[in-house]
């Protein structure tokens, strides 16, 4: 049970550290963009309904006026944000949730982290940890980012079921492409490693039948850049964490049982 | 290999076996609650994760 025990300790430790921290930059990176974004997505939806002239009276700045007000009004009443049922109200219900399903999102991480390095013996130090954390952020940030951008509400995307699948198909071919060209210890299986993780950009992400959005190409863009320095800081913090945790907990779990007799 | 008789595999944890069987299951978890956070269709799970989700670019909607 012990070594169970000492990467589910570890996990939890790294993951709630790290995802407190990283949900400390979302609050000041990502999210404030993601509620930009809903106030043009509101916009749009509210559009079609009032049947005004295309871009006129939809913008940020027509807020004082009273014909907009209203118009505001009801596009936030309207909004149901595709799914119904149960939402967290905008404020500390919201950001705190952020920083709870941040630190699950570090937890689950760093048990995958911790799984793969001990097959390759196990994280000995913070140093060794960044370095999973690196092929972390390759497999889970940037591989499948190539295909499917960070994208903001309200921006178009194809099925959400098919490029979940090839999110999920791309991070597992660069996993095992990564760990091919790591520790296959030959030519073929370093090329056999690059190709396996090329093979989901050959085949191409999902893609919507239209590009067309609200949504400003400025604004989509500081998104991505935010998003994707959250997650590396995500990815180097939870490593670090992770190699630094792992040997401490592993030399407390093995210390009674090394004073058990046999 | 090692045998869980030796103080030295004590030392190191137990037998390959039972490092693969735990090893796995620290990986299942993981995949459920990258599952349960990323990946969930259910809509409260959803809408909670919402901005966790388009931040860490979780296909989303």
């Amino acid at each position: 049970m012990s070594l169970f025990r000492t990467l589910l300790f570890t996990a939890a430790l790294a993951g709630i550290g790290t995802g407190v921290v990283v949900a400390g930059i979302h609050m000041v990176g990502t999210a404030p963009l993601i509620l930009k974004a809903e106030a043009y997505e509101e916009a749009g939806d509210a559009a079609p309904a009032a049947h005004t002239h295309d871009a006129a009276p939809h913008d940020d700045a027509t807020t004082h006026e009273a014909g907009a007000g209203e118009t505001a009004a009801t596009a936030v009443a309207a909004h149901v944000h595709d799914d119904e049922g149960w939402e967290p109200a905008n404020g500390f219900e919201r950001n705190g949730l952020t920083f709870v399903f941040m630190a699950l999102t570090g937890f689950g991480f760093a048990l995958l982290l911790l799984a793969a390095s001990e097959l390759a013996g196990g994280l000995k130090d913070w140093r060794q940890g960044i370095v999973w954390g690196f092929a972390g952020f390759a497999v889970f940030t940037i591989a499948p980012q190539i295909g499917l951008p960070p994208e903001l509400p309200a921006m178009p995307a194809a099925d959400l079921m098919a490029r979940q699948l090839w999110w999920i198909g791309t991070a597992a071919a660069t996993a095992t492409g990564l760990g091919l060209l790591v520790f296959g210890r030959s030519p073929l299986l370093a090329a056999l490693g690059v190709a396996v993780i090329v093979v989901p950009h050959a085949i191409g992400a999902p893609q919507p039948p239209s590009y067309e959005t609200p949504i400003p190409e400025a604004l989509h863009h500081s998104f991505v850049v935010a998003s994707t320095v959250a997650s590396f800081v995500f990815w180097v913090l939870l490593g670090g964490l992770c190699g630094y945790l792992r040997p401490r907990f592993a030399a407390q779990a093995s210390a009674p049982l090394a004073a058990r007799p046999a | 290999m090692k045998t869980s008789h030796s103080p030295v595999a004590a030392a190191s944890h137990e037998s390959t076996a039972s490092r693969a069987v735990q090893l796995t299951f620290v990986a299942l978890l993981g995949v459920f609650v990258i599952g349960g956070v990323g990946f969930s269709h259910i809509s409260a799970v959803h809408n909670a994760s919402h901005d966790v989700r388009h931040a860490n670019a979780f296909p989303c909607h």
